[in-house]
């Protein structure tokens, strides 16, 4: 792989994010160790493949949220492989399982934030999945790489969600636009392109009220949103990033359905995937609406975001309890950004 | 995504059709479905399988095997073991007989805790009580302000304090409700991860310093297979006495009603419903199984409708619609009773086997809601006199209305050919009528469709 140099050199040079990628390792290694453990076992235990092996195998997917539709295409597809190329060792079917996941994720799109200025990033979602504080590590990470960031209170609907974004601009040091609550958030949103062209802004952040998928007003009030924006910069908004909650389970697919059909997602963030929630959901999410999950959210902490990387989720679901293979993940992880 | 149960069923078992008797095999091949249905419902895979194993005895019975209609037995057997499951009727919720009774509300970060807080202390207030809303999330930015708008917004005392600890926050405002006069004491707790031992202690913490009469785990219905982990936990740490299921006015089926209720064997006591203060429902044993199953949520979409329809204006609607009196202004008044029942696409998720989301999808298309708007522009574009007797809208009124209402002549012509329409159905109907229920159902049908 490429990114195996670049690897080696942010491990000599840049010593002083370990600390914060032992971070990452630790919470991630909690989503994975459960997987990685169970078919580790279930290798060691059926060193043939036999029908009990597939049926765990099975097991183990849906109780990771991958949907019944994805695991059974994926049981299949095995099972015609292991037919096909006369597989014998239960080893073997681990990278096979392996290989065809990643392929389901495909290749990875990190998000892009470099475009002329302002970059606007519009950040969409249902209830409580961790809008806001997805968008106040986003801002803080921006704010590192010596952006400019202006972040966008167009939640005008909840209690205190102005308030809740405005502790985060402190927090990550960015400047915030916010009208009144209850006012338009479309109104909002235009003040702020107009600031952002005005100040120069690197990175305009739009936070946008928690809304179910299948509210027809409110997700026109998206629509609207996205409109002005367009309106406003005709390249805009250039990433769109829908949050979904790595515990919910089936309904993030009509989630990714219906705000794509609506604002046209660019990326998915994927949060709290320090819980023993596996987020199994956007293998299939991935493979039918072709949306790539771009950050993941791995606990409350400001620095708790980081791009995700197929290759290295999947294998990392996939591994041995072996300490270096947690250690690749962590690095390769800060490399995204740099690589593209 | 997904069929509903009973559609998939069926299909198994019409492959069977003209082989004579059920096999042990065939049904197993109907249980492999029930399977499906209740994992693409987000319901937990062990519990899944529990369930599968409990009702494969049943299945096997006569009941199915010797049944013309076995699809409609097993689902019939799968509906019924499962309401039994997630309840018979649900439970109150208990209070202290004397003195303060004291709620604690916990649960992951995001599920909606702070929301079902106030909508507690809103449909306690109503029954008379005197709740105080407490906020103990001294970690999420502005949770304790969103509280306190909360409050404000339904008038409810709230309590805070700065820079304590959230035991002592609680400890405070039971103190506090004693001496004020608050007879129900509301504490919302910080969101947290069940594996967060720290957070999970300072709540058992709460729990000791307080003696909660209810301690409500929120669930977000929206939740997948780890349900039962995080039931298991805050149960095992906490001892819940509750759950209430919220964001159910989305689509999802809300499998993890049943993994959180077979988990913790605790009730669950309410469901949300929307983001306003007053979607606080009871929760519903059996409309709940059939959400679950993907076949709609009939009893629900009836309520609804009886709340919203206003019976004088229908026994009126139904004297003129027996009399041929159904003017066009009673037309537009049915169209906004419709639409006052909320949301055209909730309603239709409700309706059995509408559900799915590709059919959802397409009738939503073809009924835009916009469309309501154009029927209602066009009736107001007309005079009292053409109104009430449409057959004198001849072609330059028609004109005249097309452009008063900003649609075309075709969209005029299309309206008046379907309230004439319906007016026939309606004779036809009122001629046939019956019983004084479905004369009830009756006034409630779009006169349009």
């Amino acid at each position: 792989m490429a990114g195996l140099f670049s690897k080696l050199k942010e491990k000599l040079t840049k010593t002083d994010q370990k600390q914060q990628k032992s971070k990452l390792k630790e919470t991630l290694t909690k989503t994975r160790e459960s997987f990685v453990s169970k078919v580790k076992q279930l290798v060691t235990v059926h060193k043939k493949i036999d029908e009990e092996l597939y049926e765990e195998l099975e097991d183990i997917l849906l109780q990771a949220d991958v949907g019944v539709a994805a695991t059974c295409r994926l049981m299949d597809e095995i099972r015609q492989d292991v037919k096909k190329r006369k597989i014998s060792d239960a080893a073997d079917l681990r990278n096979l399982l392996q290989g065809k996941m990643k392929e389901l994720l495909g290749e990875d799109v990190s998000l892009q934030t470099d475009f002329p200025p302002p970059t606007v990033i519009l950040v969409v979602g249902v209830n409580g999945v961790g809008k806001t504080t997805t968008i106040g590590k986003l801002a803080y990470r921006m704010r590192q790489e010596g952006k400019s960031v202006l972040m966008v209170a167009a939640d005008t609907y909840r209690a205190a969600a102005i308030e809740q974004l405005e502790i985060w601009s402190e927090r990550a040091d960015t400047e915030i636009i916010k009208h009144m609550p209850g006012s338009d958030p479309a109104a909002v949103v235009f003040d702020a392109i107009q600031a952002a062209k005005k100040r120069d802004i690197d990175v305009v952040i739009i936070d946008t009220a928690g809304r179910l998928h299948t509210k027809v007003n409110l997700m026109e009030e998206l629509k609207k949103v996205r409109r002005v924006i367009t309106r406003e910069l005709p390249d805009a908004p250039h990433e769109v990033l829908l949050v979904i909650d790595a515990a919910t389970g089936q309904n993030a697919m009509r989630q990714a359905e219906l705000f794509k059909e609506a604002t046209d997602i660019t990326g998915i963030a994927l949060t709290k995937l320090d819980g023993t929630a596996k987020g199994g959901i956007v293998f299939a999410i991935s493979e039918e609406l072709g949306i790539p999950v771009k950050l993941v959210g791995t606990g409350e902490g400001i620095d708790d975001l980081d791009d995700f990387d197929s290759d290295e989720f999947v294998s990392a679901l996939f591994a041995d309890d072996e300490e270096d293979e947690y250690d690749e993940y962590g690095e390769e992880d800060e490399g995204e950004g740099d690589d593209e | 995504m997904f069929e509903g149960l009973a559609e998939k069923l069926q299909g198994t078992f019409k492959k069977l059709r003209g082989k004579g008797k059920l096999t042990e095999k065939d049904i197993n091949d109907a249980l492999r479905e029930v399977r499906f249905a209740l994992l693409e419902a987000d319901v937990s895979l062990p519990v899944v399988k529990e369930f599968i194993n409990s009702i494969r005895e049943r299945s096997m019975g006569a009941e199915v095997l010797e049944s013309i209609t076995p699809a409609q037995q097993v689902i019939k057997i799968v509906n019924e073991e499962l309401t039994a499951l997630m309840g018979d009727k649900r439970s109150d919720v208990v209070f202290n007989s004397s003195g303060v009774t004291v709620f604690l509300i916990v649960g992951l970060q995001g599920g909606g805790k702070t929301t079902t807080a106030g909508k507690l202390a809103l449909h306690y207030k109503k029954q008379g009580k005197h709740p105080l809303l407490v906020a103990a999330d001294i970690y999420r930015p502005a949770a304790v302000q969103q509280l306190e708008v909360l409050a404000k917004q339904i008038d409810v005392p709230f309590f805070a304090l700065e820079g304590e600890t959230p035991v002592t926050i609680a400890t405070e405002a039971v103190e506090h409700s004693l001496s004020h006069g608050q007879d129900l004491v509301i504490i919302d707790t910080a969101g947290r991860l069940h594996v967060d031992e720290e957070l999970m202690e300072e709540l058992q913490e709460m729990k000791d310093a307080v003696a909660p009469q209810e301690i409500f785990l929120i669930v977000d219905s929206m939740i997948g297979q780890d349900a039962v982990n995080i039931a298991k936990t805050f149960h095992e740490e906490l001892g819940l006495t509750g759950v209430i299921l919220t964001k159910l006015d989305g689509d999802t089926r809300g499998g993890a009603a049943l993994s959180v209720r077979k988990v913790t064997g605790c009730p669950i006591k309410f469901v949300g419903s929307g983001e306003k203060l007053d979607a606080l429902d009871p929760f519903y044993p059996d409309r709940m199984s059939a959400r679950i199953l993907g076949m709609g949520d009939v009893l629900s979409l009836i309520e609804k409708a009886q709340a919203n329809v206003d019976q004088e204006k229908a026994k009126e609607l139904e004297r003129k619609l027996r009399t041929q009196e159904f003017t066009l202004d009673d037309f537009l008044d049915q169209i906004k009773q419709v639409r006052s029942m909320g949301p055209l696409e909730e309603l239709l998720g409700m309706i059995p086997g509408l559900g799915g989301a590709k059919q959802l999808r397409k009738i939503q298309d073809e009924v835009d809601e916009k469309d309501f708007v154009y029927l209602e522009a066009i009736i107001n574009s007309m005079t009292l006199e053409e109104r009430n007797n449409p057959n004198i809208i001849k072609s330059s009124r028609r004109k005249r209305i097309a452009l008063g209402s900003g649609r075309s002549v075709q969209d005029v012509n299309k309206l008046l050919k379907s309230f004439e329409q319906s007016r026939k159905l309606f004779k036809q109907l009122s001629e046939m009528g019956t019983g004084k229920g479905s004369r009830k159902l009756k006034s409630m049908k779009f006169p349009f469709m």
